[in-house]
């Protein structure tokens, strides 16, 4: 069997196509019942009071502020910025968030009203949320939004080409899609909805960690179910492999259908137990949200405040 | 983030309600036992949780006694649906009152709250449920028309899962139309007597249900007394060798539950994370203070290593701690008595030459705590592949074909259960065929169900508790 911790198993792994596969259908499979079972038991830890408060300030910092509507305006992204620049203004000692999410087309107005912070644009590429389009348009998408200044590309996998068993095709294009990202960070979404078992989320895990992704990311949103916890501990445990194979430290972002601070905490502490504290940090962790940020804001006020302070309290963007 | 550290989450100690005495409960009422009272204690802390009065030879008699009476005049001649209606009121009550009764368990046996608030009493009342529901449907149990009870049970718990056993052993009892008297185990008896309370809430007939605290000697007196049809055990093989050979030549039916020594068998196909779970699981659930535990790995000599670097890993991520508190896995060793022996058996371990990995986290400075240990490099011959240690010590056997595993799995005295991990279901089936133990897991391990009957092998005991199969073990069939 061609196991995870291996490194000359990987460097043969992709070899070509036939080596590929080989390797990929020789991961350890992914049990049903058990990935589900400890991700419900994970998801009874008792976090409070100071531990708490410090889940919510590393929550926000983790938030990738997302817009990704056909209803995008440049008015409604300077919005989303100023928002992640200071997402509670009257709490000043509240951190910023790790990045603004948008489209392509969006990056540059992004850019431009977050000039000057560490808040990195990510912009999604690659004909998404579906990726069904020519090679070319998906590469012409990444360079469209790195030619406006994006720092991360969210791209999407073709799903039906691993779903048809060609995972040579994927990884040729994941890697054209990282080559053109140049300096920019690259998290590849697996649309993890869509590949329906956790054996193929494994598999497209490593997929995108083999073809150089530095973050590999759920979902893009827009197809139901999102991101679920079991579906997070089988990536989170992918990176680990991948790090105790390789040394080398890879991301992950759940994304989509996360809109509460007690479910962003129980990402937290699976990111804290299953991939362990190095990866509590916004390089290796994100969160893709939008509403999720004002409940973390509110939440935040009610362990400083001790009270609630209910939802007019925080702004709308 | 800096290092994140969870914040003390306690549930409150005042949930239990706690008593400062504890006494017998006979007849209906709470009385004064002739018998020295014992001090329950708390393991995490060693400090004394309550004063509880004990029965003495006499009132064993007498709940005895009080026991046949409720059979003959009350609960025997009950028709079923009216049984089961006591039964469904009880089981709402074990609901109604799980806090209460899983902070007590957790204070009085030393085990996480979370598996005492998510496993024990949950389990607890699902046993009392199930039961009721088969109480008006004897006749259709497979036993024949119109089954009829044995009478008066006699039952003897452990500690290790004190409410929980309790429900397995008074449940199918009451259900068949018997009645009980049951000694708790002498370290944990507080919960018992709160079930005490509940049978008087639920209004049940006074003697169907009497629980006579003790140590062994007042087991022993109940097992002897003529006045009881029925015994039912579940606690070291030892004992129950005792016991049989006390009941042996008499009318008295037995049914014993004793120790175990399972195999985990994982093949090289097995699903791995979720394998290491389920060592996990088998071996630290409940410190590893459970007769059907995991306690032998055997596992493909071709990923021994690597399973083994997953394992530790993951028992690194363990939090051993004050059981009281919600994010604590890995609670207290339930007596002195029993962290000595989990010790003795462990170094005896090492000097047979099995190396020792114990996971790095800090023991508190009171009460008795035994941090989880895996022994690799175990050999059959080892007494720690042969013996229970009933305790969070994990002895690792490696195998290279699948007639080796279970030759190897079949190779211990014990039979209770097993657990094979692999994505393969025909060797399921095959390996399934083969264990010599009562319940075997697929991908998965110490899952319970009041439906699902539970027993062993061998020095494991006889007889089935759960399930239309374990109705059998109070029905005169």
């Amino acid at each position: 069997m061609a196991t995870a911790s291996s490194p000359d198993a990987l460097a043969d792994a992709t070899r070509d196509e036939t080596s590929l596969r080989r390797f990929l259908h020789g991961l350890p499979g992914v049990d049903q019942v058990g990935v589900e079972a400890r991700a419900a038991s994970l998801g009874t830890r008792s976090i409070k009071k100071s531990a708490k408060l410090q889940a919510i300030d590393t929550a926000i910092s983790m938030v990738d502020l997302t817009t990704l509507e056909g209803a995008d305006t440049r008015g409604k992204v300077r919005a989303l910025a100023a928002k992640a620049r200071r997402p509670d203004p009257d709490r000043p000692d509240t951190p910023p968030v790790a990045a603004v999410c948008v489209y392509p087309d969006m990056a540059a107005t992004a850019v431009e009203a977050l000039r000057g912070t560490d808040i990195g644009v990510a912009s999604v590429a690659t004909a998404f949320p579906s990726g069904r389009s020519s090679r070319e348009v998906k590469l012409a998408d990444v360079r469209l939004a790195v030619e406006a200044g994006a720092t991360e590309v969210d791209m999407v996998i073709d799903r039906g080409a691993f779903l048809e068993g060609r995972y040579g095709f994927v990884f040729d294009e994941i890697r054209a899609v990282k080559e053109a990202c140049g300096e920019a960070h690259l998290k590849v979404i697996l649309e993890t909805g869509e590949l329906a078992t956790y054996d193929n989320v494994r598999r497209a895990s490593w997929l995108g960690l083999l073809a150089g992704g530095d973050f590999i990311k759920t979902s893009t949103g827009k197809v139901s179910p999102a991101a679920t916890l079991p579906v997070t501990h089988v990536m989170l445990q992918a990176v680990r492999d991948w790090y105790t194979a390789t040394g080398q430290l890879r991301g992950v972002k759940p994304a989509g259908g996360i809109r509460t601070t007690k479910d962003a905490i129980k990402y937290l502490v699976a990111v804290h137990e299953v991939a362990g504290e190095e990866w509590l940090t916004p390089s290796l962790f994100r969160f893709g949200a939008s509403s999720l940020l004002n409940d973390l804001l509110l939440q935040r006020r009610t362990q400083h405040d001790g009270h609630y302070s209910g939802p007019d309290y925080v702004a709308v963007d | 983030m800096s290092v994140w550290e969870y914040a003390p989450a306690p549930e409150s100690r005042d949930l239990a309600n706690l008593q400062p005495a504890y006494r017998p409960f006979i007849d209906g009422a709470f009385v004064d036992g002739g018998g020295d009272p014992l001090t329950s204690i708390n393991p995490a802390t060693e400090e004394p949780l309550a004063e509880v009065g004990t029965a003495s030879a006499s009132d064993v008699d007498i709940a005895v006694r009080a026991a046949r009476a409720a059979f003959d005049t009350v609960w025997g001649p009950m028709p079923g649906a009216e049984r089961a209606k006591y039964l469904f009121r009880i089981a709402r009550l074990i609901q109604e009152r799980s806090r209460e009764l899983a902070v007590l368990e957790t204070l009085d046996n030393g085990k996480p709250i979370k598996e005492s608030r998510d496993s024990d009493v949950p389990t607890a009342a699902a046993h009392f449920f199930y039961h009721a529901g088969w109480a008006d449907k004897l006749d259709y149990a497979g036993y024949g028309p119109d089954p009829k009870p044995l009478g008066v049970a006699g039952q003897i718990i452990p500690w290790n899962f004190p409410l929980l056993m309790l429900a397995w052993k008074i449940a199918p009892a009451l259900a068949t139309g018997n009645t009980v008297v049951l000694k708790p185990a002498e370290t944990t008896p507080l919960s018992a007597l709160v079930f005490a309370e509940i049978c008087q809430q639920a209004e049940l007939p006074a003697g169907v249900v009497n629980i006579v605290p003790g140590a062994g000697d007042i087991g022993s007196t109940l097992v002897r007394h003529p006045g009881v049809d029925k015994i039912a055990f579940t606690g070291s093989t030892a004992v129950g060798k005792e016991i049989q050979h006390a009941l042996a030549g008499t009318a008295t039916r037995l049914t014993l539950e004793l120790g175990g020594k399972a195999a985990n068998v994982v093949f090289d196909d097995a699903p791995l994370d979720q394998a290491v779970e389920g060592i996990v699981n088998g071996i630290f659930f409940n410190q590893g203070h459970v007769c059907c535990a995991g306690s032998r790995l055997l596992v493909q000599e071709s990923i021994a290593e690597e399973l083994l670097g997953k394992l530790r890993a993951r028992m690194s991520t363990l939090r051993l701690g004050d059981p009281l508190d919600k994010n604590t896995d890995i609670g207290a060793i339930n007596s002195a008595e029993q962290l000595a022996k989990i010790r003795e058996l462990t170094a005896s371990g090492e000097a047979d030459g099995a190396e020792r990995w114990t996971s790095p986290c800090e023991l508190p400075e009171r009460g008795f705590f035994f941090a989880p240990t895996v022994l690799s490099g175990v050999e059959q011959s080892m007494r720690v592949a042969r013996e229970e240690i009933f305790g969070p010590v994990l002895s690792v056997l490696t195998f290279r074909t699948p007639d080796e595993a279970v030759t190897k799995a079949n190779n211990t005295p014990y039979g209770l259960s097993a657990g094979l991990w692999t994505e393969k279901g025909s060797r399921i089936l095959w390996l399934a065929d083969r264990m010599r133990a009562g319940v075997v897991w697929a991908n998965t391990f110490n899952r319970f169900d009041p439906a699902a009957p539970f027993g062993g092998y061998q020095e494991s005991g006889f007889g089935r508790e759960g399930g239309r199969t374990g109705l059998e073990a109070y029905l005169d069939v």
